[in-house]
């Protein structure tokens, strides 16, 4: 058993999530993020750990359908939630129409932000306060793209937004 | 980080009864800024004791008409609901000119005017800083000061509170509600964050012990005349060099309210209710809002790399009051000025 700064014993916690649609009961330290425990624990290593400090937005999942930085989150803390990761996001074979959007689009380069961005851009349909492309701008801020993909990326996400339009009668 | 234990209390009372107890323990919500910190080592606490599980997510108007914010309701819950939106328009412009949208749906109201300062000193453990290790020096004084304070500083901390939310909070007359060992009590929110003096590691008055539990926000009658303004190095995600809660009510074309609460600037949001008093019954234009701006900045003083808030602090009140009195919507997701 590890020991705190100020010398007593720690015990693990037992913590129940649903990670891509699968019931998971695990044991994890305290200080065990939600990122490392998916990547480390987990072996889903689609998310990933850019700045470590929720100021780049790489490690972007959905927690109960909501975007959050994955690497600010002690897994502790989420026990019974459901988790949804880049992993999660295809039917089987068929990608999400998100992940569709960001390959027809061109939306990235090297690739390491395309799941946070693509996570992120899931959050942000759902929420529904985003409509046109400097709303788009504006909320997909906590995502950043070294490569300078962002024209793309918005482009992928307003696609996307049209096809919901659309959808609705 | 630094290994510590967990906790999840079931109550407001327990969770202050382990945060008495145990020195070493701090609260954990959102987390978006503890865990931060705790990953710089910045902060270690022994326990955290979680309290996402305390029933405090109301968000809410009273039948007095005033808004009632639970602290674990998120930022973005408070931001985008429809009454915050409907009757306090310049507290959800300022939440939604904070942070970003994955932090916003995970920071507490609670956290948010809890939030420490971003000063880099106090980050970096190599170098001096009273705030994290009282009695150090200050290393921003004479150093990078770029983000710093020109107003309320001492020669022990030249920091700024960071939180948009809180600029607006102290515009609006809020009220923030504590919990602790010696029961309930609510602060004015001007008396809540106070200034460094010689005992900067208090970033506000709270005892040990006490929890925020949520915070009210009277009903108020500025109507659409009431604007938030955020300046920084780029255009979202960033923290301000000066910001501006701004907000009035206009008789016959003068001012017959005036509030203006400023970020950016001082360890917590600078707002002067005797400087606001003597600009009532003024004409509503730029020569007074230039006043006002000259007034309310009285005794600023810059450290080097931030003198530039001297100028553009003052201005930019006037764009701000400029903004408030022609009632200019406020959408933080247009870049454009109006």
């Amino acid at each position: 058993m590890e020991q705190s700064a100020t010398g007593s014993a720690i015990a693990q916690h037992a913590i129940a999530l649903t990670i891509n649609g699968q019931a998971r009961q695990l044991r994890v330290n305290p200080w065990t993020t939600l990122l490392d425990l998916l990547r480390e624990n987990l072996a889903l290593t689609g998310t990933k750990k850019g700045c470590d400090h929720g100021q780049c937005g790489a490690c972007t999942v959905l927690v109960d359908g909501k975007r959050i930085n994955s690497c600010l989150t002690l897994a502790v803390m989420k026990d019974g939630a459901e988790v949804t990761t880049i992993e999660g996001l295809a039917e089987g074979e068929a990608l999400h129409p998100m992940q569709e959007a960001f390959i027809e689009h061109d939306a990235f380069q090297c690739g390491y932000c395309t799941p946070g961005q693509i996570c992120s851009a899931v959050g942000l349909v759902n929420e529904g306060h985003a409509q046109a492309r400097h709303e788009i701008r504006e909320l997909m801020s906590g995502n950043i793209c070294r490569c300078g993909a962002y024209t793309n990326i918005v482009d992928a996400v307003e696609a996307v937004l049209g096809q919901n339009a659309g959808a609705t009668p | 980080m630094m290994r510590f234990a967990y906790q999840k209390p079931e109550s407001v009372a327990q969770a202050a009864a382990v945060l008495e107890a145990d020195p070493a323990a701090q609260i954990i919500a959102g987390g978006t800024n503890l865990v931060d910190l705790m990953k710089y080592d910045v902060t270690r606490p022994g326990t955290i004791i979680d309290i996402t599980g305390l029933d405090l997510k109301t968000i809410a108007v009273d039948e007095t008409g005033a808004l009632q914010l639970g602290a674990l309701a998120t930022n973005a819950e408070t931001a985008y609901h429809p009454e915050v939106q409907a009757g306090w328009p310049l507290l959800a412009s300022a939440i939604l000119a904070g942070a970003s949208p994955q932090l916003r749906n995970a920071a507490t109201n609670g956290g948010n005017i809890l939030q420490r300062t971003r000063c880099y000193y106090f980050y970096d453990r190599a170098e001096p800083c009273n705030k994290r290790r009282p009695g150090s020096g200050c290393g921003a004084l004479e150093g990078v000061n770029r983000m710093h304070a020109i107003l309320g500083e001492s020669p022990d901390c030249i920091a700024v509170h960071p939180s948009d939310m809180a600029v607006a909070l102290a515009a609006l007359d809020a009220e923030v509600s504590v919990e602790g060992p010696s029961g309930k009590r609510r602060i004015a929110f001007a008396d809540f964050h106070r200034l460094p003096g010689d005992r900067p590691e208090a970033d506000n008055t709270m005892e040990r012990g006490e929890i925020v539990t949520g915070i009210s926000v009277p009903a108020n009658p500025f109507g659409p005349h009431q604007t938030y303004l955020k300046l920084r190095d780029r255009l979202s995600y960033a923290f301000a060099l000066v910001s501006v809660a701004a907000a009035m009510r206009i008789e016959e074309g003068s001012i017959a309210q005036l509030r203006v609460a400023l970020g950016g600037v001082a360890h917590k949001p600078w707002r002067r209710k005797e400087v606001e008093a003597q600009f009532v019954g003024r004409p509503a234009n730029r020569d007074t809002f230039t006043a006002f701006a000259a007034a309310l900045l009285e005794g600023a003083t810059g450290h080097g790399q931030n003198d530039f808030k001297l100028e553009l602090a003052p201005r930019a009140i006037v764009r701000a009051l400029e903004q408030a009195c022609a009632g200019t919507p406020q959408d933080q997701a247009c870049k454009v000025v109006l």
